[in-house]
């Protein structure tokens, strides 16, 4: 019976028709409405079945929500193995940000890794190197937290000028999730740190089993204070795609050292200085002079909605503005929006209270009158850190940096709701 | 935070020949490097097998694929080339990076030999040592990186964080604000089914050109 089969196109087209209708009745306010055939008929969900318990052992989103993606930027990079795909913030919402299209980024492609060939070595400056197997990894003592992993990259293509219209192409190279693994100390102190002696001057190198290795050097006090070594996010095993079976998690710093498929933490007496901290990473000034170990992400935010890929199609009256902050130094306090590119602002509300490297969810709730807007949002960290503009960023850095890139987004929303990436003056 | 004083026993000693297999990192004092030379020559005819398809013949890129030689001095430019020779500190991390995660799709297929003589011809494509020059892991050190000193460690917390940790604007910021720049004036942003109107007649004009991340 083909009317009780939702995927149907001739009746997602009728339901398209109706949407229509009643958004056109609620355009004319106080006038009638008309009766609603979504009412007044028996729908077909309302009289047969649905799908039974066995249909879906692992489901997926629903297909009305297929645009709902991870997506890619063909001309970025040379190919698609060593590349980055984009997080659809703009049709999120909350703060977890569903695996299945958390953004991904490898240097030498995804890797199949099975529990049972996993290996994890500690070596270096300890009093025994040791191996584990990932079940021995499993029964140390465990954590969970939610942290933000950003790209140091995100942002970066906008450095020159508005380039990427839509807040999943210029900053969703971030995700959120709960994670669930062992204090990275935890590990260290089975080894013994006895032999490294004085601590303070200690670093840990980290790579991963992919052919690309992604090593980077690692300071010890950081090592022992928050870094942890994942196997869980959001609840399940971490996705093939996020470093299955085994992650590092590095709370607040850069996503490249986030490393996954995490088979060996080596315990030295400095940097390694690998390619992934000399070549990238490393963020080139005005003068020519690049910045190195530049770890923590800065305090950021972005408007998600309205945004380029989420324009208003309800016309005026009441609009939810609303958008992410984050900061890799501690905890969001406030944001602040703009409805006049920077001319004023108000104290937009948190959903929950900001929490240690974790995105916060903020909402403006507005009653828009078709008027033009120049949305901007500005975070507030626990540091007293405030997000600067670009052009400040500019100002003191140049335009060569690719890296952290934390600059105020600005979106053009024009009187029929659709929006645009801009800057301004 | 504290060190935890027990142990649990987890896990088992790693042998040597575990440690050797995996522990291939070079440090920038050479530590790690195993023994063993490369000549120039022997370098270019690897690199022309095994590299220069991505990396042209000349080490100097092909398409989009990552330069390794050239851009002497353009660091400040406007368009930075940044390769080997122009902007790498360490030759230690061309060597370690080559060792292990080089040729792309077929890492650690190189012999130590075949990396020193690699690693001899990115050099000789910088114009840093001649065509004669022979590298080893006795004098690796003595190679002479041009960017050495290029690097600073970051120093936000002095340069930038003061200056953004005041409390900001709230009311009457500025006089006018104006439309610099528009995404839509560039179209380089990937179709999407779902988009909404089309775009409007761009109404500003801007000169930047699409920048990615390098790979």
């Amino acid at each position: 019976m083909s009317t009780s089969n939702p995927s149907d196109p001739g009746r997602r087209g009728f339901l398209k028709g109706a949407a229509a209708v009643t958004a056109g009745a609620a355009t004319a306010g106080a006038a009638r409405a008309a009766d609603d055939p979504l009412i007044t008929e028996v729908q077909p969900w309302a009289q047969s079945f649905g799908d039974g318990v066995d249909a879906t052992p692992y489901g997926m989103p629903i297909e009305y929500e297929s645009d709902v993606v991870r997506r890619n930027v063909e001309w970025l990079t040379a190919d698609t193995i060593s590349s980055i795909n984009f997080t659809p913030i703009h049709a999120l919402d909350g703060t977890i940000t569903p695996q299945g299209c958390a953004f991904e980024r490898h240097h030498s492609g995804a890797i199949d890794l099975p529990k049972e060939d996993y290996r994890l070595m500690i070596n270096g400056l300890v009093d025994t190197p040791l191996v584990f197997t990932y079940a021995d990894l499993e029964r140390f003592p465990r954590e969970n937290h939610v942290y933000f992993c950003e790209c140091a990259a995100n942002t970066g293509m906008e450095w020159a000028g508005a380039q990427l219209n839509g807040a999943q192409f210029t900053h969703g190279m971030i995700h959120n999730m709960e994670y669930s693994g062992i204090p990275l100390r935890t590990l260290l102190n089975e080894a013994g740190l006895d032999a490294a002696g004085d601590l303070a001057d200690k670093w840990v190198f980290v790579e991963g089993a992919d052919a690309s290795s992604n090593g980077r050097s690692i300071p010890m006090v950081k090592a022992l204070d928050d870094v942890l070594v994942a196997f869980k996010a959001n609840g399940e095993a971490l996705r093939k795609e996020h470093g299955y079976p085994v992650r590092l998690v590095v709370p607040g710093w850069e996503g490249n050292m986030w490393v996954k498929w995490l088979r060996r933490v080596e315990v030295m007496d400095g940097p390694v200085e690998s390619r992934e901290e000399t070549s990238k990473y490393t963020d080139v000034l005005e003068d020519g002079t690049a910045r190195k170990w530049t770890w923590e992400m800065d305090a950021k935010s972005v408007v998600t909605s309205p945004s380029p890929q989420a324009p208003i199609t309800h016309g005026k009256g009441p609009l939810v503005i609303t958008g992410l902050a984050w900061s890799g130094r501690g905890s969001i306090t406030r944001v602040d929006v703009s409805l006049d590119g920077g001319k004023n602002w108000q104290e937009a509300r948190l959903a929950a209270p900001g929490t240690d490297k974790a995105l916060t969810r903020f909402y403006l709730d507005h009653d828009w009158q078709g008027e033009e807007m120049l949305l901007q949002s500005r975070a507030h960290d626990s540091t007293g850190y405030v997000q600067p503009t670009k052009n400040q960023l500019r100002e003191m850095r140049g335009l060569n940096s690719i890296y952290h890139n934390n600059g105020i987004q600005t979106w053009w929303v024009r009187e029929t709701g659709e929006a645009e990436n801009v800057e301004v003056s | 935070p504290p060190v935890l004083a027990d142990t649990l026993g987890l896990g088992r000693p790693a042998t040597e020949a575990e440690i050797k297999a995996w522990d291939l990192d070079v440090r920038p004092d050479g530590r790690g490097l195993p023994p063993g030379s490369g000549s120039v020559a022997d370098g270019e005819e690897l690199f022309v097998d095994y590299c220069s398809v991505c990396h042209g013949v000349f080490a100097e890129g092909v398409d989009n694929w990552p330069e390794l030689a050239g851009g002497d001095d353009t660091l400040a430019d406007e368009d930075p080339v940044k390769t080997v020779g122009s902007y790498w500190p360490y030759l230690s991390t061309a060597w370690d990076y080559v060792h292990r995660s080089m040729p792309y799709g077929n890492a650690q297929s190189l012999t130590h030999d075949e990396v020193y003589a690699i690693v001899a011809y990115i050099l000789y494509s910088n114009f840093l040592v001649e065509d004669d020059f022979v590298l080893s892991h006795e004098n690796f050190l003595e190679v002479e990186m041009p960017n050495a000193d290029g690097f600073i460690v970051d120093d936000r917390a002095e340069t930038e964080y003061p200056v953004f940790s005041t409390a900001p604007c709230m009311t009457d910021c500025k006089d006018s604000v104006e439309i610099t720049m528009r995404a839509r004036v560039l179209d380089v942003t990937p179709e999407d089914d779902s988009a909404a109107a089309p775009a409007p007649e761009p109404e500003v004009t801007q000169a930047a050109a699409p920048a990615g991340p390098d790979p």
